[in-house]
This record gives C-alpha cells, structure tokens and sequence, in this order.
C-alpha cells in the first residue's frame, strides 16, 4: 500500500489518547424528533413482544451491517449517567467494538467500561455475556436479518403474513429435516425461539448457547436492525423458547476443554490454532469474564 | 501461550494515518483541490450526489477526494451527512418543460419542435484514447459559435403524445398526497410509486443498468422508446406560507428520461402508450434512461402485465438497489465471525463423525456408526471437544 518507510507511528505502545466529546453532533448523533420516533417504535416492540416493528431507520456515519441498527437503538436510549459497553463476538477489543465505543464516547461523551455488571446498556454483537444480566441492564443486539423465516420464504410480504397467522409450521418441517438428514438439528447459532407463546423471533446471530439466557432474564433485550429497518425486543422475564422436538430436546454446546487462560468449564469457549500442525486451545469468547476470572485467580481485585 | 487480541484500538488510529498517506498519493505531486473534482470530473460529482441524495457539488466533490475517488464510498459519505440536516420542507414540482436545455434529443421522432440538441455528449466520440491531454496545459476547444441560441420553445415530446391522448397522462390527481419520503419512513409493500421512484433515483447505477439491460433480453420486456432525453438547469421553488406564494430557493442540475411502451389496453380502456420515468440529479444519462425501464417494468401490476422476470419483482428491486446498504452488508463478513464459525465447525465436525466418509482414503473416526444417520451421544467427543447438554 504504501512505501516501506512510510509512517512508523512513534505512540504505537503507548495507549491512545481518550475521546473527546465532539460538540458538532446532537447527543447521541441523532436528533430528538429521531430518537422520539426511534423510542415509539420500541415501546410497541416492548408491548409485543418478539413483533418487528418497522421504523424510519436512518442513514448512519457507520457502514449498514455493521451494526447501524443496534447503534440507532442505544443512540436513542442513551442518557448522559448510562454506562456503555460495546462487545462484538464477546470481546470488547475487536475493532468494530472499540470503534462503535469510540463514536459513542465522541457523539454522546458518556461513560465506557468493559464490565458487564458496571454497565447499564450493553451493545452486543453475536454474544450475551457469561456474567448474569441484572434488572436495570438493557442489552441492545445488532441484527443482520431480523425475520426468522427469510431462509424458507423470501419476501417480506409473504413473511409478514405468516407471521400475522402464526403460521409456522415450516420451520418445525425445517428442523425436523435436519434431523432426518443429519441425525441432529444442524441450526448452530441465530436459532429460532418463540417469545411469549406468540411471535417467531431470531436472536440475531448468538450461538445457541446463549439461547437460555433469553428465557425470563431480568433485563431488557432489544434488536435493532438497519438496514432492514426493524425492532424488536424481549422484556424482562419473558418466557422465550427455543424450538424443538419432544425427541430432539433443545441443547447447547458444552466443551471437554476448559479455557486455557483462566480455566472456565461453563462458558462459550473460541478455538484457536497455534500453530500449523493442527495444535489448538480453547478460550473464553467473553473476555470481560475470562480477564476477571484470571485476576480472581491471582488473589488481584476483579 | 495465546494472549486475548488487544490494541484494536492503537491499530485503528494507525490505519487514518496510513489510509491519509495512501489517499495524498505521491507528496511531490500537486495536491488536487475540491474545485478541481467539481469543475472538471463532473459525471463523478453527478453520480455521487445522485445515490448520496443530496445535491451539492462542492460538497460532493469533497467527498470524492476523501473517498480517494471510490464513489460509493463518496455517495457513503454524503448519506451520512445528509442525514444530520434539518428538513424545512417540499418543494413544487419541478418543471422540466422549463428547463434552462444543454441537451434534448427524441428517438421517437426525426424532428421535433426545437430541434436536436445534442450538447456535450460521449456518443459520437469515436473511443480512441486522446493521448494529446496526456501532454498537460493543451488549450480546450472553443465552444461552437452557433448563429442563433436554442429555440427558446422546447417542449416535451410526451407532453406533445398526451395532447392527442396517445400517451397516458401524468398530471397528478386531485388531493394526490405528499410523495413517500423513504429516508424517513420504512419502505412498505407494495410501494407507492413515490416511494420507487425515489428508491430508483438513490439507486446504484450499475444495478440499474443491469436491471434494466436484463428487460431488454427478455426478462420482461416493456418494448421501450426514449421519446425525450432532456439534460439541463431548473429552478427549485419553495411556496412559502408566510408569503402566501411560491420563491424560486435555487437551481439544480438533471437529466430526465421519458421512455414510452406500449400497451395493449384493457377492457373499458382504449390502448394507448405507457410511461417509464426518470430523473437524476446532474448529467446521468446512463442512469435515467435505465431507471425509466425499471420504473416502467414495475408498473406491469397496475397494467395487468405478468409480473414474472426480476425486473417486475418490486420486492427484488427495491430491497436491493441501494449500494450504500448493499456495500455495507456485502463487506461486514470481513467483520469477525469467531463465534458463529465455531459452533458451526464444531457440528461439522460431529456430522464427520457420525457419517461414512465420502471418499476412499479418508480414515473415517473411530465411532463412525456407518450407516449415514448417527445419533449425538458421548461418544462424539472423541472427535470432537464439544458435545450437546440439555439446556436447563
């Protein structure tokens, strides 16, 4: 790309200098009649809940599908005294996490951290934190394709019909097919759950493992989709199903290998390859918890 | 010892940095101004404000040097900032009959009151590279010394169709309401042909271009003709109420397509010509003429045409024409997918292990059942570190 000698940046060790809050930007980059019209559409998703409510999504400063819905959401819930966190695949350092942080900390100059149980909204990206959520909390998902039926019908008008009659009966056919071809239900992560005896409803992509935590948690989840231009939510202590067969009970992934770092048996664990004759480790997809436990582990305070 | 990624953050600083560098191009080159993009790469302004939705050249021209001349990341960059401006209102419609002309041509008659115009156009160029600007400072030709202006009488070739009740009107209905304005509200099916023509004039050029190309070959054909091609300046007026008449905010540069098709007429409705639209904001030529085919192909639902190639699905064209949304989604799978790509690893490989393998040579895993349907058990984990617990 550029001339060898090009650019040898000399704070390359040093930690980047904090956020400024940019005073060009409204509070949370939206303006009010935006976030008032974004707050509507998720009270009726609160009041119906797994229903997609479509909303005038907004263009945003960050690419669509990289988690425009999810930043329109908090953007619109955010007051000056919330705590943020921003996690994306469980950590709060892959790139486009400490970028969604950083445009919040520069549009709404509102406070960071990366501990799940400091934080009062919690943008996420394919996980739900090991830490238990509390009452109060919001976790707010970033949603690539909000209808759970898209895989088996194409258009929307179709989908919002069978979703108006409930009729979901294609999906369990789905399933059962993959059971019947595989031996097994081969539907990994985004799997779909019912929420409230009613609505068919995606999780955005969470591996199933984190389905469970759905079911009656005690704080407020809610979906944002962009580009698709939905919202959704699951309140506090919903029922949410996941889908399955009286024979083929719905199960989650558990792994004989601990983390390699602190040693966790119960949580979401990556693999890693380490070398290029096949060695691999496990760890903790969730580094907020991994990071706490090591420092438990040493006797430090967490 | 693995060590968790950190310093994504330090990383992103270092790629503005970089991403500067790359963008400046050689430094002992002259540094090209946002005047110089405005004046003399005029398409590339056009069709960044064209799918950014906002038509300000200077404006788009920053943006086009920022985006080291991508220009659907220009077009990008203009959505986003589009979207932090305050709405004071509609406009009138615009009046296109009115345009200030620099190009008008008709395919559908030889002449037409007026005349052809052919203006500054790329068609009659034979494309054979003109190495004399390779050689800089060459002196631009003189503009043509024509004895007399433009007939100041131009008017449209489909209004001339209307008048003899050949062509189907356009005027708008009484209590016609307010256009749909998608950047507001979300697209709802089936849409309003308000809310498509808008989508189409965001569009991404070349989407359209094949969209409407796929008509052409039988996907859909609508038997097109461009009755007008006009490229030229209107005024933008504002009825302001506190007024109580209407003031002319400004002017904009477009290109607008009339296509007309034929169709065959229905009971109760004697045959006559149909329309196709567009519109875009600079010269676009490429760009109106295909959004008139498309915009034509999705009306077949009120024509009664059958609605069965791509180009008629409104669905399929309206959810997919836009390059900022569909550059965005298409480029997020180079975001992290650690955690979905391991629980689907993870049954892949307890698929492998339960099932013969597909090719001799492969050692199939010691608890390979054989018969193509194995059923989870413990035993899975000898191939694979994870197995399956009932969720509590």
């Amino acid at each position: 790309m550029t001339s060898p000698t090009a650019h040898r940046p000399t704070t390359a060790n040093s930690p980047p200098a904090p956020v400024v809050r940019d005073p060009n930007y409204n509070f949370g980059y939206l303006d009010e009649s935006t976030k008032r019209m974004l707050r509507r559409a998720l009270l009726k998703a609160v009041a119906i809940p797994g229903y997609q409510v479509p909303f005038g999504g907004r263009e945003m400063p960050l690419p669509y599908g990289w988690g425009t819905g999810g930043i329109q959401v908090t953007a619109s819930i955010l007051g000056p005294d919330d705590v943020l966190k921003v996690i994306d695949q469980g950590s709060d350092d892959t790139t486009n996490a400490v970028n969604i942080r950083r445009f919040f900390a520069r549009v709404a100059g509102v406070a960071t951290t990366t501990r799940t149980r400091e934080a009062t909204i919690i943008q996420s990206r394919h996980r739900i934190p090991e830490s238990p959520l509390r009452e109060g909390q919001i976790m707010v998902f970033q949603v690539p394709i909000p209808e759970p039926l898209r895989w088996l019908e194409p258009s929307e008008a179709e989908t919002r019909t069978m979703h108006a009659l409930a009729e979901y009966g294609g999906m369990h056919v789905k399933l059962y097919e993959d059971i019947a071809q595989h031996g097994r239900i081969a539907t990994t992560y985004d799997y779909p759950v019912i929420v409230n005896g009613r609505y068919m409803m995606r999780p955005s992509p969470i591996p199933k493992f984190d389905n469970p935590k759905l079911d009656m948690s005690p704080a407020l989840m809610l979906f944002g989709a962009g580009r698709e231009k939905r919202v959704y939510a699951v309140p506090p202590y919903t029922r949410v199903e996941s889908l399955d067969f009286d024979d083929h009970p719905f199960a989650v992934e558990q792994w004989d290998a601990a983390c390699a770092l602190c040693g966790a048996r119960d949580s979401y664990l990556d693999e890693i390859i380490l070398d290029d004759r096949g060695t691999r480790q496990h760890v903790c997809s969730d580094t907020e918890y991994c990071t706490e436990r090591q420092l438990a582990a040493q006797g430090g305070k967490p | 010892m693995y060590v968790a990624v950190k310093g994504g953050e330090q990383a992103i600083l270092n790629s503005y940095r970089l991403l500067d560098e790359y963008r400046r191009g050689d430094p002992t080159l002259p540094e090209l101004s946002v005047a110089q993009i405005a004046s003399q790469m005029p398409l590339a302004v056009a069709r960044v404000m064209a799918e950014g939705a906002l038509y300000d050249p200077q404006l788009a021209a920053l943006a086009v040097k920022q985006a080291a001349g991508d220009l659907i990341e220009a077009a990008f960059l203009l959505r986003a900032y589009r979207t932090t401006l305050p709405r004071f209102g509609a406009t009138l419609p615009i009046d296109t009959s009115a345009m200030h002309l620099q190009r008008r041509i008709s395919a559908t008659f030889k002449d037409v009151p007026g005349g052809q115009v052919l203006g500054p156009t790329y068609d009659y160029t034979q494309r054979l590279l003109d190495f004399s600007l390779l050689a800089e400072g060459r002196e631009p030709a003189s503009p043509p010394s024509s004895g007399q202006g433009l007939d100041p009488h131009m008017p449209r070739i489909t209004d001339l169709l209307r008048d003899e009740a050949l062509l189907e009107d356009d005027a708008s209905a009484a209590g016609d309401p307010e256009p749909v304005d998608l950047t507001r509200e979300p697209l709802e099916l089936p849409a309003a042909r308000s809310a498509r023509l808008q989508n189409l004039a965001r569009a991404d050029e070349g989407f359209l271009l094949s969209m409407g190309y796929s008509t052409q070959r039988g996907y859909g054909n609508t038997h097109p003709f461009v009755a007008e091609i006009r490229y030229g300046t209107v005024e933008v007026e504002m009825h302001i109420e506190e007024l109580g008449f209407a003031v002319t905010v400004g002017c904009l540069e477009v290109t607008e397509c009339q296509m007309v098709n034929q169709f065959a007429g229905r009971p109760g409705q004697a045959p006559c010509f149909t329309r196709g639209y567009g519109l875009v904001f600079g010269y676009g030529e490429r760009k109106a003429m295909s959004m008139a085919l498309v915009d034509r192909a999705m009306r077949v639902g009120e024509l009664g045409e059958p609605a069965d190639a791509p180009a008629n699905d409104q669905e399929f064209v309206l959810y997919h024409s836009d390059n900022v949304e569909a550059s965005g989604f298409v480029q997020h799978l180079k975001l992290p997918h650690y955690v979905d790509f391991q629980s689907n690893l993870d049954l892949l490989r307890r698929l492998r292990a339960g099932t013969c393998p597909l090719k001799a040579g492969v050692v199939p895993p010691a608890n390979a059942s054989g018969d193509g349907h194995a059923v989870a058990s413990a035993d899975d984990s000898a191939a694979s570190p994870t197995k399956e617990v009932l969720a509590s």
